[in-house]
């Protein structure tokens, strides 16, 4: 069953003139299709300015569409009745950890959402200590936000939106301010809400290593998807995802220019592992 | 032409509860023309060092000579350090605050009391230096896409017309065909302007492509200063502070242990690739 659904999605965003009238229209989404399932694991590539973050606004209603719809959870966004329905059930986790923690504990912070929605207090403080431990900062309950990492931030971010209980997480680049532990703590994170507890995720990214454990990879350019598959089939076109502007893991860049080099390795390589196995029984048959 | 540094430390909140050890004792010598790439985890000094280097911090205890002459003598003119020294923050597009980016770029040597000509002068070098488009001179900054945003402030370090170049993590938050731009950029400065350049970065994959030595930071120390084919051959201890190698590195051991005969060395794609080609012959 599709949680996530576009259809023939536009969005325009206009440019005024300082008499209100329409100086210029840049056409941000450019007529997306798409089917996100329940429970799967998204990973959304593009170059910034391609439209990600833009398609991404529309999953919780902060963005609704100039042409055509998107559904969420069976709604279209476009009624203005659903639009708490839809934001409480797809959280939304930004860049910047900074930006997005307004309490001064962080069990304040992460109750925040479910007050807001009038959640019994009871099951608020169930709610909040359930979410911590999801995301690993159950210890920290007590402490300042203030003196945590950035990674241990994001996670608590991520455990805000748990705390409302959604169906699905969209997370527009949350790893981009931070540093390669940081990014692993936050991935690990969301991997496990995804696997254990069957939250659906839509991860945007620039780092390629972070989309190896999706389920399906979108690559948008100019506000369309243009490549969708799996990661293996979107990192076997190498030359392809380069023309838009984006990379390929270095494992399976090194596999493809010993490949291009006449070593016949077999299918498109991901990981460190495959990429000594399959040249240790090359050697060997040799 | 050099930096010097000797016996630097730097205490932060001294004589607090909150007292913490930021540099310990760093001993460093960096020529003229030097790409060096400064490699640790969050937390571990990096930041701290640079902004050493051009004055922005008085150390504790401890001397640094900028062309042989003492920062910290009371006749030595900061001033001048600061303008030989360029430091381009993190996340540098967030300070520019003129109306358009010519403007902004001129902001710092009209601060020099240059004649109108010369700010001039050096705001159009420095900004062709970055490869921006003329047309874009007088956009306003929040006109500008991420990527040339941090060009527009590169070039306002540019236009100081610095010797020594130091970029806290200038990749940050780029997409991959930004961060490749940017690090040519940077390697074009380095080599046609005779640049010294020093980067913090975190990205090892591209340390191991652009710097010529790399420095690891470690709890306010020096944990290791060579290059990096000998930085990188201490993959496994870097992983104790928190840190990688690339992961050609990892493929390379991978390939030695399971008998293979390959340079454990390689840390570049290419590298790489030539000594699988070679060893798949022998």
């Amino acid at each position: 069953m599709s949680i996530i659904k576009a259809e023939d999605l536009i969005f325009e965003y206009k440019k005024l003139d300082d008499a209100g009238e329409v100086e210029s229209v840049h056409r941000a989404v450019d007529n997306v299709n798409l089917e996100v399932n329940k429970g799967e694991f998204i990973a959304i590539l593009g170059h910034n300015g391609s439209g990600k973050s833009t398609l991404a606004k529309h999953i919780n209603a902060i963005l609704l569409p100039s042409e055509g719809s998107m559904w969420v959870c069976g709604k279209d966004t476009k009624e203005e009745d659903d639009t708490w329905f839809i934001r409480q059930n797809a959280g939304m986790v930004f860049q910047n950890p900074d930006n997005q923690i307004i309490g001064t504990v962080v069990e304040e912070d992460v109750g925040f959402g479910p007050e807001n929605i009038g959640v019994p207090t009871e099951d608020i403080w169930t709610r909040v200590e359930n979410a911590l431990k999801s995301v690993g900062m159950i210890k920290y309950r007590h402490h300042s936000p203030n003196k945590l990492s950035g990674g241990q931030k994001q996670r608590v971010a991520i455990a805000g939106v748990v705390a409302m209980k959604p169906q699905c997480i969209i997370l527009d680049e949350p790893t981009a301010m931070l540093d390669p532990n940081g990014r692993q703590e936050v991935i690990k994170t969301v991997l496990e809400l995804n696997k254990k507890e069957g939250v659906t995720v839509i991860l945007i990214t620039h780092y390629m290593e972070e989309v190896i454990s999706a389920d399906r990879v979108f690559v948008m350019e100019s506000g369309q998807v243009v490549m969708t598959g799996t990661p293996r089939e979107i990192f076997a076109r190498v030359d392809e995802l380069k023309s838009y502007r984006m990379d390929v893991p270095q494992v399976t860049m090194l596999a493809h220019e010993l490949k291009e080099a006449g070593v016949p390795i077999s299918g498109t390589i991901l990981s460190v592992e495959e990429l000594v196995e399959e040249i240790c029984q090359l050697k060997s048959k040799v | 032409m050099s930096i010097k540094v000797e016996g630097l430390n730097y205490i932060y909140s001294q004589g607090t509860a909150y007292e913490i050890k930021a540099l310990d004792n760093i001993n460093l010598s960096i020529e003229d023309g030097e790409f060096i790439g400064i490699i640790g985890h969050t937390g571990s000094g990096k930041s701290t060092l640079i902004q050493h280097l051009n004055g922005l911090i008085k150390a504790t205890s401890g001397a640094i000579y900028y062309n042989g002459k003492n920062i910290y003598d009371e006749d030595f003119k900061m001033k001048d350090l600061r303008s030989k020294v360029g430091l381009v923050f993190q996340y540098p597009e967030y300070q520019l605050f003129e109306v358009d980016v010519f403007s902004d770029v001129c902001f710092g040597p009209k601060n020099l009391g240059l004649s109108k000509e010369e700010i001039e002068a050096r705001a159009n070098k420095a900004l062709q230096a970055v490869g921006l488009k003329e047309k874009y001179y007088k956009y306003s900054p929040f006109e500008l896409s991420g990527g040339q945003k941090r060009r527009v402030a590169i070039a306002g370090v540019l236009a100081m017309q610095p010797e020594v170049l130091i970029l806290d993590e200038p990749t940050a938050g780029l997409d991959p065909k930004g961060r490749e731009d940017i690090l040519n950029l940077i390697a074009r400065l380095h080599d046609e302007k005779g640049l010294t350049v020093i980067v913090v970065s975190h990205s090892m994959d591209d340390m191991a492509q652009y710097a010529k030595r790399l420095i690891v930071m470690n709890q306010g120390s020096v944990q290791y200063d060579g290059t990096p084919k000998e930085v990188f051959l201490h993959y496994r201890e870097l992983e104790k502070v928190g840190l990688s190698a690339p992961k050609v590195t990892y493929i390379m051991h991978e390939l030695a242990e399971r008998g293979l005969s390959v340079d454990v060395t390689a840390t570049t794609i290419e590298e790489a690739k030539k000594s699988i080609l070679e060893g798949l012959k022998k």
